[in-house]
């Protein structure tokens, strides 16, 4: 007998919709987050926030979503961390205020959503460096903001956001944008998309409109930046151009944070147009584990709305799976949420091609570091590569990057980045790392309570 | 240097950083009080002893790790700031606890 039928570890817009699509189809329901309110990284601390100007109104569409997660009936577990998961056994290693506990699921769908896609840049260890996203979330969970000259440098969607909100709250950054892609060459890979995501495009639009509105300097078709300073960064530099600086945020988009499912060994894929590892899906989120679902942007980069839809498709697909929903009432079911999720999708090729990162970013030049945990530099990684290291495990081995405490979150995209530059690969023939459990740190203390409620629970 | 917005989120909770108090807003992170303290480093890095401050916020880069209540390697970016709370830089640490 398992504990529950459907275990969801993510509280953001895909796990919360799936949450209440699965309570609507009769299924008992947990939901483990690391964060101490529901919401995800978009969402974040949304209901404390939500009063603020600077915030509130690119937080208020989440509010009627996470008032239906609070009320569907599901189990919600909040600052509560998945650190190991059995995918055969349906087994949940969970951590909450110094304590272990194992649960056991018949079916687990991963929404665990995406992080910032690593900027590593000569000088980007100076404190003072950080992610843009990272900015943005000490704005929605302490209503903080830089105090000195800042400046907000890259590229993507959350640039445009962020500025805006910096702005509103009276911290207006200077941008330095680093696209590389005209608009003209994106239309023409991305082959259209515009008049379907017109809705989403409309909000970008009057984004940028309102910055400009708002006074904030951009400076566009920046090159070569980076950051210098002696303690903590103090200028930014970039060809043919500096600035003061005493907060420096980076962002070039998101990419899926595979830890987890790179970690049970699900099967993955490189997603060349988003420039990263995904996990294989089907249309409804199913992976190569018999067991485990993944939505959201978790499964490849798609935003809110598609990420709550994919939501409510695993959840779908959940039901029908133990048994709560007939084939019937499944294809009846899924219609709404797929068109939901396809015109969320409509922009992304377009957004994917206009926002392509730039090859300094993906393979750094020598002198910066890759790996911030052990400090080896891009020239070290490829000078490994050269002797031999032919994947990111073998130079574990030869340099320890991957070892640190953040397990190669950070530096895995670009170690193998690297590899398949020296190796003369392609970008998808190098295979991720393959982090190991614990997810995160445990103490001795926590595990050994583990193992007691292990052990209490029997065979 | 980050700064609080008294007007739109009150700083109500004292906590203690590097022994000194701060008043932080509620729902801030110890990575949070961090920075509105002011603190230049909350970590040195043990290869080169380089200063570091907090660069995700989310959970992922673990450059935020500190002492917070007198247990080490916490990432102090995940914890919710609670009255008395007491965090601390950490020097070295290769590794987090396993
Ligand atoms: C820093 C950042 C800021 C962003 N800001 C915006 C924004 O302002 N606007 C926007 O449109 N999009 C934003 N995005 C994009 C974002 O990916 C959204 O599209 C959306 O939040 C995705 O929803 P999701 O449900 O797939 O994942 P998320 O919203 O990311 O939710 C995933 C949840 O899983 C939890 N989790 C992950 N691993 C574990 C674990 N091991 N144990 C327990 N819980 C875990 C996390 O705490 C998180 O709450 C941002 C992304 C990032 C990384
Ligand atoms: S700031 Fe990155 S893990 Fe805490």
């Amino acid at each position: 007998m398992s504990d529950v039928d459907l275990a969801i570890i993510g509280a953001g817009p895909a796990g919360m919709a799936a949450a209440v699509e699965a309570r609507l189809q009769g299924l008992s329901v947990l939901v483990v987050d690391e964060n101490a309110a529901p919401g995800g990284q978009v969402f974040r601390a949304a209901e404390a926030c939500a009063p603020d100007p600077a915030v509130g109104p690119d937080i208020m569409p989440g509010l009627p979503l996470i008032a239906a997660f609070r009320a569907c009936g599901a189990d919600y577990r909040a600052a509560t961390t998945l650190w190991h998961l059995d995918p055969e056994e349906g087994l949940l290693s969970l951590a909450a205020g110094g304590a272990t506990e194992t649960v056991t699921a018949r079916r687990i769908l991963l929404a665990t959503g995406a992080q910032e896609r690593p900027v590593p840049m000569p000088g980007w260890t100076l404190p003072g460096v950080m992610g843009a996203g990272a900015a943005q979330i000490l704005l929605k969970t302490a209503g903080a903001v830089p105090a000195g000259p800042t400046v907000l440098a890259g590229q993507g969607p959350l640039v445009w956001l962020l500025a805006v909100q910096l702005a509103r709250a009276g911290a207006s950054p200077l941008v330095l944008e680093t696209r590389t892609v005209s608009i003209a060459a994106a239309l023409a890979k991305a082959g259209g998309g515009l008049w379907a995501g017109r809705a989403l495009l409309a909000k970008g639009l009057s984004l940028m409109t309102e910055a400009r509105r708002r006074g904030v300097r951009v400076i566009c078709d920046v090159r070569g930046l980076r950051a210098e300073g002696g303690t903590r960064v103090e200028r930014v530099v970039w060809d043919g151009g500096s600035a003061p600086c005493d907060t420096l945020l980076l962002h070039e988009g998101v990419i899926p944070s595979t830890h987890v499912s790179r970690a049970i060994g699900l099967d993955h894929a490189w997603d060349a147009g988003q420039a990263c590892w995904r996990p294989v899906t089907d249309d409804v989120g199913a992976t190569s584990a018999a067991r485990v679902a993944v939505a959201g942007d978790g499964a490849g980069i798609g935003g809110w709305q598609a990420a709550a839809a994919a939501g409510r498709l695993a959840a779908l697909d959940a039901a029908r799976r133990l048994g709560a929903l007939s084939e019937d009432g499944f294809a009846r079911a899924v219609a709404a949420p797929r068109a939901d999720r396809r015109a969320a999708l409509a922009l992304r090729p377009f957004l994917d091609a206009l926002y392509a990162p730039p090859a300094a970013i993906l393979t750094p030049p020598d002198e910066t570091v890759a790996c911030r945990c052990e400090e080896v530099t891009a020239g070290a990684i490829r000078r490994a590569a050269a002797l031999g290291a032919t994947g990111p495990n073998q130079m574990k081995a030869y340099l320890r990057c991957g070892m640190g405490p953040c397990q190669g979150r950070l530096c895995a995209p670009t170690v193998a980045a690297l590899i398949a530059e020296v190796r003369g690969l392609a970008p998808g023939e190098v295979p991720p790392l393959r982090p190991r459990a614990p997810y995160k740190p445990i103490t001795v203390g926590m595990l050994a309570a583990g193992a007691e409620s292990l052990q209490q629970r029997g065979p | 240097m980050f700064r609080a917005r008294p007007e739109v989120r009150p700083a109500t909770v004292e906590v203690f950083v590097e022994g000194s108090p701060v008043l932080v807003p509620e729902g801030a992170t110890a990575a949070a009080a961090v920075l509105l303290a002011g603190l230049p480093a909350i970590r040195e890095t043990p290869v080169t002893g380089s200063p570091r401050l907090p660069l995700c916020q989310m959970g992922v880069c673990f450059d935020c790790l500190a002492e917070i209540d007198g247990i080490p390697n916490r990432q102090a970016c995940m914890v919710t700031v609670a009255p008395g709370m007491r965090i601390a830089r950490q020097h070295g640490a290769r590794e987090a606890l396993r």
